[in-house]
């Protein structure tokens, strides 16, 4: 049985890839400093998305740990870039250290809780997590503490690295934009992006895929088929907690900074769980989606509501609940309203719409 | 067959009801000095009644509804800052010499966060829960948007900075036996925790009502099937849980003496420890949950300060590994 795909999905694909292009000529579209942040920003938060939706989405499995992982990666890049001093090697062996602990925590984790109900390994994963935030703060002289820690790149992607010179030697322009570390950097964030990115969108589409769904369908029924559920979930808990500390390895290059605020805090959870859910669970196109809008509209949206709070001024309480830092506020109502009347986000939603016979 | 003997001695002094003395004594031999373990064991007492407070709500909706509330911790907020507010309001009486004052503005405080716990669970669960029953998924995901929201709301009344909370006069100060000092506060918050308990326990084992709940929690089809509304006892049950959380947050805010908005959010993983640890649905379970919280968190918190969270998280596992269930669930 094939189904010609709906004009939904060819349009949710099409957008998915008009903002794979607009990222991968970014330095060259937009010029500034901050939009290079933002592009880099969205590259990696879909890729942290897309490794939630696998448990989310695809397994139907909650859990609050997800920055935790990404934190293991962030950190050992981190530490090891600190200690050592810029180069290649700290970072592989950062994201390796980071990989090594995010997968025993997994499985450790896994085979403990998810057995259980759902909800108890919701609640075991928040706990979880917020035990690392609290280690991260206190050895504070591995990890900085609350202020976390500041080193270099590897030279590579210094600012002052001349990728391509022009015949008297100075840094070459092309369309406008300077060849220097920078760039290279930014194109190492957006390949390794788009590398794991693939894979995830290689293993949804796989047999492995398939059994995922069928679980988080019917677990029962998976498993009287024959397939066993818990082997099946650690796994995926598993993968998609390796594909997390990597993005944290890589944003932690790009940063040259990492600290609880941008690797660990519960917020960055709760950034995750809007994009999932707002972008769509359950397709690997809703994370695309879902993140370009929400760091957009985290760097963008607070300025227009510092306009909006200036209008409205002289009512009560609605100057407070405008102001910039209040833009939570209503990214949660909004959020709300999108698991009542649109569980499956925007691309899920979409991709149903405008079947063809 | 001597083993089996000691686990019967056991099992007939209490069984794991007397896991909080074990750990007492373990923390007694461990500490050494007297006079700061009884320090420490009352403030551990105090902590762990605090905690049941905010605890025993979840745990009792979650065994009759087969809901969980991840925005709990929301009332546990609004009940701290809402009882700050009432008392910053009242501070002339606070301070007057009269007790008959002091004791006023204190329950006035504290019926302030109790009504207030009791209009919002009513509200939450019509409007937040009501349409997710029955799927945990995007009860997990509803719940924890209303957090949010809910701590905007927080953020955007009462501003981002530290508020003091004054204490009522006749709670000031400690009562000093030897060399041993309880904090009054301290004890108060442990009889205020334990009166909730019995009564809590008295309803739900010696009342028509309570037998109606339990009923609904072995079996909610044959309740509704014989004809009683169960989803009225339900309100009725999240609204008393939201306004026990709402007690609990009150008097914690007393207890820390300076609140911030991130007050919920640090006391929920401690609730959902100890709501994991108890078992879900029972309100001994929970008891035990947090008394022993408490008690390992003081400990810890004096013998190794940098262990402190990770001991509860400790905790967990190790009774996870014992009991999956968590000691005494209700719920199977």
């Amino acid at each position: 049985m094939s189904m010609k795909p709906t004009y939904g999905s060819i349009g949710v694909k099409l957008v998915v890839l008009l903002i794979a292009a607009a990222l991968l000529f970014a330095p060259f579209l937009f010029q500034d400093v901050r939009s290079i942040e933002v592009a880099a920003r969205i590259c990696i938060f879909i890729v942290l998305v897309a490794s939630y939706d696998l448990l989310i989405g695809y397994t139907g499995i909650v859990s609050f740990a997800h920055t935790m992982f990404f934190g293991f990666g962030a950190y050992g890049a981190a530490i090891l870039l600190k200690q050592m001093g810029p180069g290649w090697a700290p970072v592989v062996l950062g994201g390796l250290a980071g990989i090594a602990l995010s997968l025993v925590i997994a499985v450790a984790i896994g085979l403990l809780s998810l057995r259980v109900k759902a909800i108890f390994f919701a609640m075991i994963t928040l706990a979880a997590a917020s035990v690392a935030l609290v280690l991260a703060s206190q050895l504070s002289h591995l990890t900085g503490g609350e202020d976390g820690i500041t080193y270099s790149a590897p030279d590579l992607f210094k600012p002052a690295t001349k990728l391509l010179v022009d015949a008297e030697g100075k840094v070459l322009k092309i369309a406008g934009v300077r060849m220097n570390g920078k760039i290279a950097a930014y194109y190492f964030v957006f390949l390794s992006s788009a590398v794991l990115f693939g894979l995830m969108l290689r293993l949804v589409g796989s047999p492995l895929g398939t059994v995922l769904k069928a679980i988080r369908e019917n677990e029962a029924r998976a498993e009287a088929i024959g397939y066993r559920v818990v082997a099946y979930r650690t796994f995926v808990f598993c993968i998609s907690a390796v594909v997390a500390s990597l993005a944290g390895t890589i944003y932690a290059v790009w940063l040259k900074y990492t600290g609880p605020e941008t690797a660990l805090s519960f917020d960055i959870m709760i950034d995750i769980l809007l994009m999932v859910v707002i972008g769509g669970m359950g397709t690997m196109w809703g994370p695309v989606i879902g993140a370009t809008l929400l760091v957009i509209a985290q760097y963008y949206l607070r300025d227009l509501m510092g306009a909006a709070a200036e209008a409205v001024s002289s009512v009560p309480l609605l100057p407070e609940l405008l102001n910039p830092d209040r833009w939570l506020f209503w990214l949660g109502i909004l959020f709300i309203l999108l698991v009542y009347f649109f569980p499956k986000g925007i691309a899920g939603t979409a991709m149903e719409k405008g079947v063809r016979q | 067959m001597k083993g089996f003997g000691m686990t019967r001695w056991i099992e007939k002094m209490g069984g794991v009801n007397l896991l909080p003395v074990a750990v007492m004594l373990v923390g007694f031999v461990l500490i050494g000095a007297p006079s700061s373990w009884v320090t420490l064991t009352v403030a551990g007492l105090a902590m762990g009644m605090m905690v049941f407070l905010m605890a025993s709500g979840l745990s009792l909706v979650f065994g009759l509804m087969d809901v969980l509330n991840f925005g709990h911790s929301a009332f546990v907020s609004f009940g701290a800052f809402v009882a700050a507010s009432v008392l910053a309001g009242l501070s002339g009486w606070l301070g007057a010499p009269s007790v008959l004052l002091n004791v006023a503005a204190l329950a006035l405080a504290l019926a302030a966060a109790l009504a207030f716990g009791l209009a919002a669970g009513l509200f939450f669960e019509r409007v937040i829960i009501k349409p997710v029953y029955k799927d945990h998924l995007r009860q997990i995901l509803i719940t924890m948007g209303a957090l949010i929201v809910s701590e905007q709301i927080i953020l955007a009344l009462w501003g981002g900075t530290p508020i003091t909370v004054h204490r009522p006069a006749f709670l000031e100060g400690a009562w000093i036996i030897g060399d041993i000092s309880i904090e009054i506060y301290r004890g108060f918050a442990f009889a205020l925790g334990l009166v909730v308990f019995a009564g809590l326990y008295f309803t739900l084992n010696r009342t028509r009502l309570g037998l109606l709940i339990r009923a609904g929690v072995e079996n909610r089809e044959m309740v509704e099937a014989l004809g009683f509304r169960i989803d009225r006892l339900f309100v009725g049950v999240f609204m008393l849980g939201s306004a026990l959380a709402a007690l609990g947050g009150a008097m914690w805010a007393g207890y820390l003496t300076l609140i911030t908005p991130a007050l919920g959010g640090e006391m929920m993983i401690v609730v959902f420890i100890v709501v994991i640890i108890g078992g879900l649905g029972s309100i001994e379970g929970t008891l035990l949950g947090a008394l022993m919280v408490g008690l390992v968190s003081n400990y810890v918190g004096f013998l190794a300060p940098k262990l402190a969270l990770a001991s509860n998280m400790i905790l967990m596992m190790a009774i996870l590994m014992w009991r999956p269930s968590g000691l005494r669930p209700a719920v199977k």
